[in-house]
């Protein structure tokens, strides 16, 4: 299936979702789909945790961007984490060639102060950056990056996060501070940018999903896609499932069953435990069916990814990232 | 409910190899004074801290239930529908055994407001409260809502030291997003506050400002212009004013801060690390645990939740496989099939818990565990808090 043409153009993308949501996971699967047929991507990560290096298996990133993947094709993956006193020694060193008076500053706690204190500043240093990769351009005038994809804050940070404007807004009217807020946010509220939100099918991060794309929504921002992580396929038929859930399936029929399996010495145990197990993933799968529903209702593109049981490494990262490419996402 | 649920089952196997967290004992212990529930974010931290208050108090404990952010629902079944910084009593508690609840939710920024309030005079204090940077301090700094659940965790003490309501404190952490801030926010707010830019922008006249800047070598118009260059004048003079504001709390903040270090090593703490079968969570509590060592603070052991269990542990992943496979060959048996299929994956993942774990136990074989079956769906009252804790003291 070729991409779903909403995201045309699209070159920032955000992933957002509830801790525990695999929002580091999906983010490094996009960005490895999106660096299929030769093309080159950025993932970003802003909050400290190294999650990119233990997903890829690599050692700590530093501030530097460096190639964690490569994909058939000749595409490769580059990753960052942006550290918000070097992103602001960069930004002042650039701006303001302030070599010496930056060292100056480090040393009396000056960019500790601007990096944790000053209202928004911080959080226009990390978009800052993310939005300096989207707009570099090579020697050949192409972009250095096909697409960046950001491991952002949790749902229930980043609509502030993004929304840097109104942070800095509070604090300074005029000056190089509110210029670079200004820009950043033009490419925020841009259909070049596009947030996307990871959930799992259970009641708290889907209500969190929505209300996630209801404050994005108000602020202006792009709202993206859901993506749905950690979904397992029914393993019963619809009708299965029912009776499962009605405790009617028929324990005689799971005997003869298990003793044509040549599992006839579990028998006893085994057959109660089976049909237990049975309720319990009808349950699950009620639960998720419900759950579906309500994301749905939210009207955006939403894709699955599937549970695995062996949890997530490098090979399974391609594969999530098939998937997505698959189901129209990238 | 389930018929997973209503069935007696065998005893399934535990996940965990480790010696078993007698949960019911520590809230028993009448020494047992604080209990501090931390861990990585999505573990099921407030959900664990709330049911051991219900059990606590159904026991005979005085509790009060101290929680950061609850689920909406999960808040409204414990009465908590204000955030109004106040502890009330919980409606539904079974008070037989002559036990009480209360519980509140962490109004970070109330917080720290009272805290401006009572250390400093009305005008001072409102010039404070005003100030741009103030509220972005109190109310989105990295590291305040840590600071501010351990400053109330402080308070909850000293008010049930004083007036004998409460014999059993419990709270959740706030979610960091690494255990670090948690321990650590104090000291950083602390040193931030007593910090030598502070300092240095709050008196640029002070002849000692000067000489401090001249120690290490850079002139302060050279500072203050680069810092006014960047940031814009209106700025700077709005960090002076708070600084000034702020200036007379420095000592305050520290004290504050060192008592409330102190009240989580005395032998009354106890903390436990809370965590998912999952390689972060489980990374997460190992780091805490060597990091709770190195502070001298007590843990009880770890409470491992959302474990999955069979009751079928003696049939496993290859064997059920192998004979869904079996079954495919005549197609007589669907059901059964499916059943085996659906039980094998259940297996491989009590499987890979149980590797996670048992890593855990290597790194950390003197630290109890106490393990919570995952349940089917969301809790949210009373009796799914009562189903929490039942399985946590099994």
């Amino acid at each position: 299936m070729s991409p779903d043409p909403r995201w045309n153009g699209v070159r920032l993308h955000v992933v957002t979702g509830k801790g525990g949501a695999g929002k580091t996971t999906v983010a490094a699967a996009l960005a490895l789909a999106l660096a299929r047929e030769g093309r080159r991507t950025l993932l970003v990560e802003v909050e400290g945790r190294q999650g990119i290096a233990q997903l890829f298996d690599v050692a700590p990133l530093p501030y530097e961007e460096r190639r964690v993947a490569v994909v058939e094709g000749g595409g490769e993956v580059r990753a960052l984490a942006i550290d918000p006193r070097d992103a602001l020694l960069e930004y002042l060193d650039i701006f303001y060639k302030l070599g010496r008076a930056g060292k100056a500053l480090d040393r009396i706690g000056a960019i500790d102060f601007a990096t944790t204190i000053a209202p928004g500043v911080r959080d226009v240093l990390l978009t800052g950056k993310a939005y300096e990769a989207v707009g570099r351009r090579l020697r050949s005038g192409g972009w250095e990056y096909d697409a960046v994809v950001m491991d952002a804050p949790p749902t229930g940070r980043i609509t502030r996060f993004l929304n840097v404007n109104s942070e800095v807004a509070g604090l300074a009217r005029v000056g190089p501070v509110r210029n670079q807020a200004d820009s950043i946010m033009r490419l925020m509220r841009s259909p070049t940018t596009a947030v996307h939100i990871a959930t799992v099918l259970e009641e708290m991060p889907v209500q969190e999903t929505a209300d996630g794309v209801a404050e994005l929504r108000a602020a202006g921002l792009p709202v993206g896609a859901v993506i749905v992580t950690m979904v397992r396929r029914p393993a019963l038929s619809p009708e299965q499932l029912d009776q499962a859930a009605h405790a009617r399936l028929d324990p005689a029929q799971v005997a003869r069953g298990l003793t044509a399996a040549g599992l006839a010495h579990h028998r006893a145990a085994v057959v109660t435990a089976l049909l237990d197990e049975a309720a319990e993933h009808a349950a699950r799968v009620a639960l998720e069916t419900q759950e579906r529903e309500r994301l749905l209702a939210l009207e955006r593109p939403t894709y699955e990814l599937p549970f695995l049981a062996d949890g997530v490494d490098l090979g399974a990262l391609y594969s999530l990232a098939d998937e997505l490419t698959a189901q129209g996402a990238a | 409910m389930t018929a997973a649920a209503t069935t007696p089952r065998p005893t399934a196997a535990r996940t965990s190899t480790a010696p078993v967290l007698d949960v019911d004992a520590l809230l028993d212990d009448p020494a047992t004074a604080t209990i501090v529930c931390c861990g990585a974010g999505g573990v099921g931290k407030t959900t664990t801290a709330a049911a051991l208050a219900v059990r606590a108090a159904e026991r005979g404990r005085h509790v009060v239930v101290l929680t950061i952010d609850p689920a909406r629902r999960l808040a409204q079944s414990m009465g908590l529908t204000e955030l109004d910084n106040t502890p009330r009593p919980v409606v539904g508690i079974d008070l037989s055994a002559g036990g009480s609840l209360d519980a509140m939710m962490l109004d970070m920024k109330r917080t720290f407001d009272e805290i401006v309030e009572a250390h400093s005079d009305p005008v001072r204090a409102q010039a404070i409260l005003d100030n741009p940077f103030y509220q972005s301090l109190s109310s989105s700094f990295a590291g305040t809502q840590e600071y501010m659940a351990m400053e109330k965790l402080g308070q909850l003490r000293r008010a049930s030291d004083e007036s004998g309501r409460w014999d059993l404190i419990i709270v959740d952490t706030p979610p960091s997003r690494s255990a670090l801030d948690f321990l650590d926010a104090p000291e950083r707010l602390g040193s931030f506050l007593d910090g030598r830019f502070i300092k240095i922008l709050s008196a640029p006249a002070k002849a000692g400002g000067r000489a401090y800047l001249k120690v290490i070598g850079a002139g302060i118009g050279f500072v203050t212009g680069a810092v006014t260059k960047v940031i814009g004048a209106q700025v700077l003079r709005d960090v002076q004013t708070f600084v000034a504001a702020l200036d007379t709390m420095f000592g305050g903040f520290r004290e504050r801060a060192d008592a409330t270090y102190q009240l989580l090593q005395q032998d009354g703490t106890a903390f436990l690390v809370v965590a998912a079968p999952e390689a972060d969570a489980l990374r997460e509590a190992s780091y805490f645990v060597g990091r709770l060592a190195d502070e001298g603070m007590p843990l009880a052991g770890l409470v491992l939740n959302r474990v999955h269990r069979s009751a079928a542990p003696s049939l496993s992943a290859a064997a059920s496989l192998g004979g869904a496979e079996a079954l495919d060959d005549d197609a007589a048996h669907p059901l059964t099939a499916a059943l085996l299929r659906l039980h094998a994956e259940r297996m491989a993942i009590i499987d890979r818990e149980r590797r996670l774990a048992a890593r855990f136990t290597a790194a950390h074989a003197h630290v109890p565990v106490a393990e919570a079956e995952a349940l089917a769906g969301d809790v949210h009252d009373l009796d799914g808090l009562r189903e929490v804790a039942d399985a946590l003291t099994d």
